[in-house]
């Protein structure tokens, strides 16, 4: 990947989650942060790949401290999100809880 | 598998990533749609995952497969358990160790010392600086929602303090990435004082503020995230990233009007600092009017239109359940029920959309300021529980008021308005409320649990 294509996926990815997102209403801005939240949870591979290739011993400690705080931001995002958006119900679909 | 077959496995799979994670956050972003959104994204998540095990040269098993799966259960055992009311600093902390994450690259590649070009060198240093700050102001923002940090360190001369850390982290970040001082204690106190500027910057800023800053290192950590992928080279990363970069610097900035701040004022200047001494002066006269359930019962079961107003302290109270239960007796005998909710209803916005839902209100029932504004003229109770600021007409008439200027719901115009309120004290932010004291507003002092609940008996009586 030359710089300037990197530049490039960079722009465009900046207009894509800018349009994505411009036109949501206020009741779901905790679940989409919460679901972008989420999102950058892909760190995750570059932390693998970062700790795959370490080789001293604070490499790997370091490496394996971002790995697992990569697999955390990742599962409790994904967690989190779900919980919130699996109770947005509309009057149609609703099935009466038993409270 | 060959090296270059794995590759282009992995390419592909990313690809295929990357399209899953677009797709899913605009299935996020309507309410219709939302659920599914995070199961694609979900899925691209885990393709991601999977395929980068394939890369040619991965080494070191043994070290990431336990850091996952303990990274993965500790979170997936946390996020289940939190309580609804407590979703915002659990975003925080999730959001701070992706940060932290990315700032592990960074320090693992730089450690490494293996000669990186200055360009290379000055994307990991920026990478890991915003990670770095994003990991530690995220924990402290934690920490204070958490009521772990209860003070807002405050003291004289602190904006300069904090630019001169920042200052130094640069100065010393750029002696790294130009490779001038690239040794493990140059790279060790460029680290640190990323840290502690993440710390330093967040510590002042008050609670009723978090959920903006929150947000803003949501998209911090997207943008160290993409910097870390161009690191990498790594194509998921630099999408994913600046997507959610980008994503959360809008959304951040949706919030901050939301909530009537401006974030260019905001971060480095007393942010959060409503400077409470203003509100002695808003002249309030009139007495509050007290009332009981029984006569609020008949008042809301005769009623044609019923707008409930929900504060925070409906949730803490947990009587989203009760006052949900009221309502469907009301929407039973024919009253059109609609519950308005203030952007800062709940700890941010849309937080109390998902705190009415854990309740099973449905959505199509819960209407935002701009939508409801107007109906409160025909409403003939408007139901007040928890909910204090956001309807204090105070915020259109007195510019002495530190609220001055916010947008509140008008729930002055109803017919009626009742307020549920434990006692005569004023709100979060220390402003007596002029809506207590009108002539067309009676308060129900209680619980709101134990309110809703009586409210309840009253209109089954009628």
């Amino acid at each position: 990947m030359t710089g300037i294509v990197a530049l490039y996926i960079f722009m465009l990815a900046a207009f894509t989650g800018y349009e994505v997102i411009a036109k949501v209403p206020v009741i779901l801005h905790t679940p989409l942060m919460s679901g972008s939240n989420f999102v950058h949870g892909i760190v995750l591979v570059g932390a693998m790949v970062a700790l795959g290739n370490s080789h001293t011993l604070l490499e790997k400690v370091i490496g394996a401290i971002g790995v697992f705080m990569a697999a955390g931001n990742a599962a409790g995002g994904y967690v989190v999100t779900e919980r919130m958006l699996e109770m947005f119900k509309s009057s149609g679909t609703k099935k009466r809880g038993a409270h | 598998m060959s090296a270059a077959a794995a590759n282009l496995l992995i390419q592909a799979s990313y690809f295929v990533t990357a399209f899953l994670f677009i797709m899913g956050l605009k299935r996020m972003s309507s309410p219709v749609t939302a659920r599914s959104g995070i199961v694609w994204a979900g899925a691209g998540m885990l393709v991601a995952t999977l395929f980068t095990f394939l890369y040619p040269g991965l080494g070191n098993y043994g070290w990431i497969l336990p850091a996952i799966i303990l990274g993965t259960a500790l979170a997936w055992i946390s996020g289940r358990r939190v309580a609804m009311t407590d979703m915002p600093q659990m975003i925080a902390l999730y959001n701070g160790f992706g940060g932290g994450a990315a700032a592990a690259i960074a320090a693992v590649e730089l450690y490494r010392g293996e000669a990186m070009s200055p360009t290379m060198g000055a994307l990991a240093v920026i990478g890991g600086l915003i990670g770095a700050v994003s990991f530690s102001g995220s924990l402290v923002a934690f920490g204070k929602l958490q009521g772990l940090i209860k003070k807002s360190w405050r003291f004289g001369g602190q904006q300069l303090l904090n630019v001169l850390i920042l200052l130094a982290a640069l100065l010393v970040g750029t002696f790294v990435a130009t490779g001038h001082a690239a040794d493990p204690l140059h790279i060790s106190l460029f680290f640190v004082l990323a840290l502690l500027f993440g710390v330093s910057m967040t510590l002042p800023i008050g609670g009723a503020d978090m959920p903006v800053v929150i947000s803003m290192y949501n998209a911090f950590t997207g943008l160290a995230v993409a910097f870390e992928g161009f690191v990498m080279q790594n194509a998921a990363m630099i999408i994913a990233g600046t997507v959610v970069g980008s994503a959360g610097t809008l959304l951040t900035q949706l919030m901050a009007r939301a909530m009537n701040r401006s974030l260019g004022n905001g971060l480095f200047s007393g942010f959060g600092d409503t400077g409470g001494s203003a509100s002695e002066g808003a002249g309030v006269s009139g007495s509050m009017k007290p009332i009981e359930a029984a006569d609020v019962g008949v008042m809301m079961a005769f009623a044609q239109k019923v707008i409930v107003v929900p504060g925070y302290g409906m949730a803490v109270a947990q009587a989203q359940h009760k006052v949900w239960e009221l309502c469907q007796l009301l929407i039973d005998r024919g009253v059109l029920v609609r519950f308005a909710i203030h952007p800062v209803a709940g700890r941010m916005p849309g937080h109390m959309n998902v705190l009415l839902a854990e309740a099973g209100v449905p959505y199509d029932l819960i209407a935002d300021l701009d939508e409801i504004n107007a109906e409160f003229e025909t409403a003939d109770v408007a139901l007040i529980i928890g909910a204090n600021d956001v309807v204090n007409p105070v915020a259109r008439t007195d510019k002495s008021s530190p609220i001055y200027g916010m947008p509140i719901l008008n729930a002055d115009k109803a017919k009626n308005v009742i307020v549920i309120k434990r006692g005569q004290g004023a709100g979060f932010s220390g402003i007596e409320n002029a809506l207590f004291y009108l002539d067309n507003t009676r308060m129900l002092y209680g619980d709101g649990q134990a309110a809703a609940s009586q409210l309840i008996q009253a209109v089954k009586a009628v």
